[in-house]
């Protein structure tokens, strides 16, 4: 069970949560002009490293709001949580 | 005094030291590697083979599953393969002359609602006119298949009825990985453990080797069966795999008189059950929805996994989680494989099994051999290249799939 | 063999006050509040337990606690389990206990048991209540830090509890006194930890005195000191599993906490210092002990001394090779330690107490991710670097000895309540602890295996390494020679460890063996195999809780529901939702029911409790334009006081939910979602207001439970309507279809009307707030009394949409259906952009042969194709056994028609536009059906019946 600390409520148990996979995945700009292989990356491909992994939560049955962590995929350990909008830290 | 389970082969494996150079190099010794290895050398007469493995031969999501066989799969692509390994498993236990448990002890996929009934009679209907066994049962004969399923409509989520394939069922894992590892080596083949591979050769776009810790190996070809580690070899050979890591686990009771004589499954409640041959019962968790490598799942996974298996076998209540542990699935957007080419020439990918993986070993080792001798996709390979990303012709398993495996 | 006939006359920690009976196999033992079962078996002469699981051997009691292998139990008792060591099941009245080899047998109907869970956050967490134990959590709860203290036994002091050091026993007695008086502390005994996953996440299984009540814990706390001690090792040497074989620390507990006698004659095996205690205690309980002997060439002189002091013989530089005997052991044959090892003697024994060294109990450290090191001096793997916020300290890492274990249990409790923000004031060790029992161990001399004389290790089938798996050094050698060289292939290989002792002492023991086949000097370099939770068996009811039965899942209701319950609904699961699937009336089945059903609200009218759908109220300047983006048509323009129909789709183009939407006013709308999606879609609101369009000005809201819903259709549902709403205008034309209208009912209850329908019938949506949901539908009902209303249910509900050819997402879709394969170009908008939309136009997606919605009439009127059937084409064989049959597609709903007196269809169908006319066939039971491919629409086609 992770403990995940969300930038508004501090931290909860990991089952409070809703996960959301890769972090910073802009939707495109321009979908109709958008080639089908880079629509494919937007749909489909998603980095998957194992070590730091910016990515997304959401804290489903708390305030509801979207942020940001970065977890060791390696270790489950956070390395920081940042809200929406904010900088990933270093 | 329990059923004593038969000998191991005196002799199983040589520990060789790796050659600086081979035809093919399959990277992955798990099932999938082993399998496809022994059909190299076997059918396609390639004997100067490597497979490298990062720890001990079959020890990851090889040793980790819950050794379910079926080949039930609603679209005709899946239901093509998964039928193809099915029927090579049937020949297996003779052909690599090794008792590894092979079972056909049928499988009951459970509907506990209108649209799984739907979706069952769907999927039993395909199943048959793809030739694969398959029968819709209602709660009376699922009873009768299995008695110690509740069956009663005072459930929360009443068992509607289930599926039935009598020819699926399970097998000893880590046996069948021993048995392709021996015949592997009387081929000839050199099967390398504690060789982790860091990096590929390449030749401008050509692949013509890996880097491992005990260093550089030169190969015709290169065959990535590595399961959750795929996308970090994708890195390293400068591609992207549109597949994600996630923790799967398993866990098994202490040894228990038999009970439960087929393999259940229930997507809507979440639970996956055998016994196995020993008299330990074998149970799937549901897969953690965060990436991971860590090989371990958060435990209220395994908590709901035991509440939904004491719903549909209150029998289970007493029993006892002797050991937890989870694997690493590489889940593909449409929860089916990609096997097939890479984008660089010479690397062939087999990836995505997500939940899958095992019940497909002999038909991947067959179809992947096949891609990688050819230098193109079998046509059973066909449907599962990188291209359907592309162009949304996906084979969207969800259903079928879902969580139970 | 007497009843209590092994008891000593004093002594132990039993309570002599408080005498219980149980059997054990049927002969009845006496014994004592205090015992376990294990302990009575013994006092009362029984040192046989049930054979083994493969080899039918005679087996005993090895341990005195969880690492126990062979002595299993069963026992019926309320709250029994399948399997249990007799080493840690407590005696109590009346318990009926029978020995299992090994297996246990799962019972149908066995009572429920006390089963609970409970939540614990706490600064510090303790893990054992031994001298380290104690010791950290007095020293963390000095300031204030709360502190919870853990242990698995009915009471506190760990090993010292079997030694016999009245002083040592005082110094624990009062440590558990002081624990207790310290308002934040908290001390549990009879709990074992059993899990610790990530950031400090524990769990624990309490049980009660009696095998009925347990409870689990599950703990968050912000630091662990893990003071979980170390368990004996056995030797393997040829007959090692004879009853009487016995460790020799378990010896000492038995001895002395116990006052039980695990034999009259023995002989103490042993590779370090600790066995000389057991051989002191059992000599002074009466035990004849023979002789000592001890791996080591020189014995440290002051135990030597002591031992002879005691009348016990020292054979140094000595190993057991043999113990023999029939169904126990009976002799136990001695030989050098060095090679040539020629025999030194043979000496009768029925107890041989062995230690073959200690291994820290590392389980829990390691499943928190700590990394483990061999030590060459303790022979072991100690602990050498942890991930989590944690001490391990004391045995569990090495520090033997009673004052070494304080001192480092201390220093864990300081520095868990320092990291926590609550430093402890630093006083000393309590004064009174003599040196006499702080002495530390000397060096030992590890003995991993003592090679029989003859033959290869692959013959030596009685050279035990796992008692419960049978398995022995001939495993070993063979997983060996067949060319496995890890540590796990060999467990795998012969299944050493995979037992419910959890390889407590198996583990280690077959590392060591595999490195003595390989040459090895140590089992160093080849490592453990992986420790997993839990490290006691737990039971899956434990883990369940009481999120089973009707807890599994919550059931939500609507406010209508005791309406529903009244009329004789069979309610239908529609996730978490119970909605009325049909009412049948007296005499009717299904098939009745809704036939009935369906012509009440095509003739005159009928009314559905339609509270289930999910429910949004989307607020702000820009709520238009965030309707324009998801969902495929326009919403900005749409009028106040309108509605109209939408379909959203997935990124990638497929149909993912749909709905009407109403604008209530410029800037608030509110719309609804199927009764299964309406989580998901506030989901995905949310997810693109925060996430990506964070400059849209728009708040979602979940209004599903605020609002109850009454859908009225029919012909005459105007009549009702206008009865119940006095106040409302409802001709047509001043009322007309897809537009909302607020009003008070007769009965005074404010309601929101809409004239939406889902059946092709002039119909009504009555909105009211959820408390007056039930009031509202009385109301309809009685006003609508007159004309017959009729309630409806799903399935009448389901076959009226068919009927009109309007799709149900989730039944005529599976998550690769766009709008168009539906049909339904008509709302995908060409001018603006909405998500999914450029997934339309990839290749697979935009192709002319996709699966289509179309309609289906069976040729034979009254042939119901089961919804899921799969389609073929008209003249393809049906040969599967030859070649997989080419499958066009397949049944999606299929019904009996009231309205049109036949069954019919809707399906997805490849081409299917194209094949309207054509005839596709499909296997009903063992005959093929074949049907006529229409539109998908079978009932007024020109929506004459919308207006009434």
């Amino acid at each position: 069970m992770l403990l995940i600390e969300c930038p508004w409520c501090g931290q909860r148990e990991e089952t409070e949560f809703r996960y959301g996979g890769q972090a910073h995945v802009d939707y495109p700009s321009a979908p109709a002009e958008t080639g089908d292989t880079e629509w494919a990356e937007f749909l489909f491909y998603r980095d998957n490293p194992a070590g730091p992994f910016a990515e997304r939560w959401m804290h489903a049955a708390g305030c509801r709001r979207w942020f940001n962590a970065v977890r060791d995929t390696r270790t489950n350990e956070f390395l920081g949580v940042y809200r929406i909008g904010e900088g990933q830290p270093a | 005094m329990a059923h004593t389970l038969p000998e191991h082969p005196a002799k199983l494996w040589r520990n060789p030291e790796p050659k600086r150079s081979y035809d093919v190099v399959i990277i992955g010794g798990g099932g999938h590697g082993l399998a496809t290895a022994y059909y190299l050398a076997s059918e396609h007469g390639i004997r100067n083979i490597a497979v490298l493995e990062k720890g001990w031969l079959a020890g990851g999501n090889m040793a980790r599953n819950t050794t379910i066989i079926r080949s039930n799969y609603l679209w005709d692509e899946s239901a093509a393969i998964y039928e193809h390994a099915l029927k090579l498993w049937e020949r297996w236990p003779d052909e690599l002359d090794y008792d590894f448990l092979f079972s056909q002890r049928g499988v009951l996929n459970l509907a506990h609602s209108l649209q799984d009934v739907r979706d069952s009679v769907r999927r039993v209907s395909a199943n048959k006119l793809n030739g694969v066994d398959a029968e819709w049962v209602d709660p009376d004969e699922v009873a009768k298949i299995c008695p110690i399923l509740n069956t009663s409509h005072d459930t929360r989520y009443p068992v509607l009825g289930a599926t039935w394939q009598p020819r699926a069922g399970i097998a000893k894992h880590d046996h069948v990985a021993w048995a392709l590892a021996r015949r592997c080596d009387q081929l000839g083949v050199d099967l390398v453990q504690n060789c982790e591979v860091t990096g590929f050769l390449k030749d401008g776009d050509r692949v013509v080797g890996v880097q491992t810790e005990r260093g550089p190996i030169r190969a015709g070809r290169v065959g990535m069966a590595a399961a959750g580690y795929s996308s970090v070899l994708a890195e390293a050979a400068g591609f992207r795999l549109p597949v994600q890591s996630h923790p799967l686990q398993a866990l098994v009771s202490e040894l228990l008189e038999p009970v439960h004589p087929t393999v259940v499954m229930s997507n809507h409640v979440h639970v996956y059950v055998s016994q196995a041959h020993k008299g330990e019962l074998v149970l799937g968790a549901g897969i953690d929805a965060y990436n991971s490598y860590t090989q371990r799942g958060s435990v209220h996974t395994i908590e709901h996994q035991m509440a939904a298996a004491i719903e549909l076998f209150p029998i289970f209540a007493s029993a006892h989680v002797l050991r937890t542990w989870g694997g690493i699935v590489d889940v593909c957007p449409d929860a089916s494989p990609i096997i097939g080419p890479s984008p660089l020439e010479g690397l062939f990918v087999n990836c995505g099994w997500g939940t899958g993986g095992f019940k497909a070993t002999p038909g991947v080792g067959s179809v992947f051999a096949h891609t990688i001798a050819m230098g193109k996709a079998h046509p059973l390979a066909e449907p599962y290249g990188l291209e359907r990303f592309t162009t949304g012709a996906l084979i969207d398993e969800h259903g079928a799939a879902g969580v139970a495996h | 063999m007497t009843a209590n006939s092994e008891r000593l006359p004093e002594g132990g920690r039993i309570d002599r006050t408080k005498p219980l009976r149980a059997t054990v196999d049927g002969i009845e033992i006496l014994g004592y509040r205090g015992d376990t079962v294990a302990s009575a078996m013994l006092a009362n002469g029984i040192r046989t337990v049930a054979p083994s699981l493969y080899r039918s051997r005679p087996r005993g009691i090895l341990g005195a606690g969880n690492e126990e292998p062979n002595a299993l139990v069963r026992v019926e008792r309320r709250g029994s389990s399948p399997m249990l060591p007799a080493t840690t099941v407590e005696l109590t009245e009346g318990l009926p206990v029978h020995t299992l080899s090994g297996i246990g047998a799962l019972e149908p109907n066995s009572e429920a048991k006390d089963l609970d869970t409970r939540f614990a956050h706490t600064d510090v967490l303790v893990v054992g209540g031994g001298p380290t134990g104690l010791a950290a959590a007095l020293a963390a709860s000095e300031g204030d830090a709360r502190v919870l203290l853990l242990d698995d036994q009915p009471e506190l002091g760990g090993a010292l509890l079997r030694g016999t050091d009245a002083e040592l026993l005082d110094w624990a007695g009062g440590a558990a006194e002081l624990l207790r008086a310290r308002p934040e502390v908290t001390v549990v005994s009879r709990c074992t930890a059993f899990g610790y996953y990530d950031e400090n996440y524990l769990l624990a299984v309490e049980r009660g005195e009696t095998l009925d009540r347990q409870r689990l814990w599950k703990i968050r706390a912000h630091h662990v000191v893990l003071a979980t001690g170390a368990n004996e090792r056995p030797i393997v040497f040829a007959g090692n599993d004879l009853p009487g074989v016995m460790l020799a620390d378990a010896t000492r507990a038995y001895v002395n906490r116990y006052a039980a006698l695990p034999g009259s004659e023995a002989v103490i095996a042993t590779t370090n210092d600790t066995a000389y205690e057991a051989a002191l205690d059992l000599a002074a309980a009466g035990v004849s002990v023979r002789a000592i002997v001890d791996s080591r060439a020189e014995p440290p002189e002051d135990l030597a001394a002591m031992a002879c002091q005691a009348g016990i013989e020292v054979l140094a530089d000595c190993v057991v090779a043999e113990a023999t005997g029939t169904d126990s052991v009976a002799a136990v044959r001695i030989v050098r330690f060095e090679q040539p090892r020629r025999t030194v003697r043979t000496i009768r024994a029925d107890l041989l107490a062995v230690s073959g060294g200690w291994s820290p109990d590392v389980g829990l450290f390691s499943q928190s991710g700590g990394k483990l090191r061999w030590n060459e001096t303790l022979a072991a793997f100690l602990p050498e670097h942890s991930r989590q916020r944690q001490h391990i300290a004391g045995a569990a890492r090495g520090r033997y000895g009673f004052a070494r274990c304080v001192a480092d249990g201390r220093f864990a409790g300081v520095s868990a309540a320092e990291s926590c923000g609550y430093p402890a004031p630093d006083s000393p060790l309590r004064p009174g602890i003599s040196e006499r029992a702080t002495r530390v161990e000397t060096e030992q001399r590890p003995v991993w295996i003592v090679p029989a004389e003859t033959g290869k290790p692959a013959e030596w089938r009685e050279h035990f390494v796992d008692l419960q798996r049978d398995a022995t050094v001939a495993d070993i050698a063979r997983a060996c020679g067949a060319g496995m060289r890890s540590p796990e292939h060999i467990k795998r290989y012969t299944t050493i460890g995979t037992g419910s002792d959890q390889g407590r002492t198996s583990g280690l023991t077959a590392v060591g063996v595999l490195a003595w086949l390989r040459g090895m000097g140590s089992p160093g370099a080849l490592g453990t195999t992986s420790f997993r939770a839990p490290a006691v068996p737990v039971s899956f009811e434990l883990l369940a809780g009481r999120d089973t039965g009707k807890l599994l899942d919550p059931v939500r209701t609507t406010p209508i529901h005791p309406a529903h319950r009244e009329l004789g609904a069979e309610f239908e699961n529609v996730g978490q939702w119970k909605r009325p699937w049909y009412y049948a009336r007296e005499g009717e089945g299904m098939h009745e029911a809704v036939l009935r059903e369906c012509a009440a609200a095509r003739t005159g009218v009928a009314m559905m409790d339609a509270s289930t759908l999910g429910k949004i109220d989307l607020i702000g300047p820009d709520a238009g334009e965030f309707l324009n983006r998801l969902y495929t048509n326009g919403f900005k323009k749409l009028a106040i006081g309108s509605a109209r129909y939408g379909v959203m789709c997935g990124c990638d183009g497929m149909v993912f939910d749909d709905g009407v939407v109403l604008r209530l006013s410029e800037n608030h709308y509110t719309l609804t979602t199927t009764t299964g999606g309406a989580a998901g879609v506030l989901d995905w609101f949310e997810e693109w207001l925060q996430t990506e369009w964070i400059e849209l000005d728009v708040w979602a809201t979940s209004v599903t439970e605020q609002w109850s819903t009454v859908a009225v259709v029919g012909p005459r549902s105007r009549e009702v309507i206008g009865a119940i709403a006095p106040e409302l205008a409802v001709s047509n034309a001043e009322f007309p279809f897809m537009t909302v209208r607020e009003t008070v009912l007769g009965n005074g209850i404010p309601a929101r009307i809409v004239r939406v329908s889902f059946s092709g019938e002039l119909a009504y949506e009555v909105n009211v707030a959820n408390w007056h949901g039930l009031a509202a539908w009385r109301e309809i009902e009685r006003a609508g009394a007159g004309f017959g209303i009729t309630p409806y249910g799903t399935e009448t509900m389901h076959v009226l949409r068919a009927e009109k050819g309007f799709p149900i997402v989730g039944q005529d879709t599976d998550g690769t259906v766009t709008p168009i394969d539906l049909g339904m170009d008509w709302i995908v908008s060409k001018r603006k952009d909405f998500i999914g939309k450029r997934s339309l136009s990839r290749p697979d997606t935009a192709r002319a042969d996709r699966k289509q919605l179309v309609g289906l009439l069976p040729d034979e009127h009254g042939t119901l194709i089961p919804e899921g059937s799969q389609l073929i084409g008209e003249h393809t064989p049906v040969t599967p056994e030859v070649a997989p049959v080419p499958m066009l597609g397949h049944v999606t709903s299929s019904y009996h028609s009231a309205a049109l007196g036949r069954t019919f269809a809707l399906a997805l169908l490849r081409s299917g536009r194209e094949r309207i006319g054509q005839t596709v066939r499909t296997p009903v039971g063992d005959r093929l059906v074949s049907a006529t491919v229409t539109e998908p629409i079978f009932y007024d086609k020109e929506g004459a019946r919308r207006d009434g």
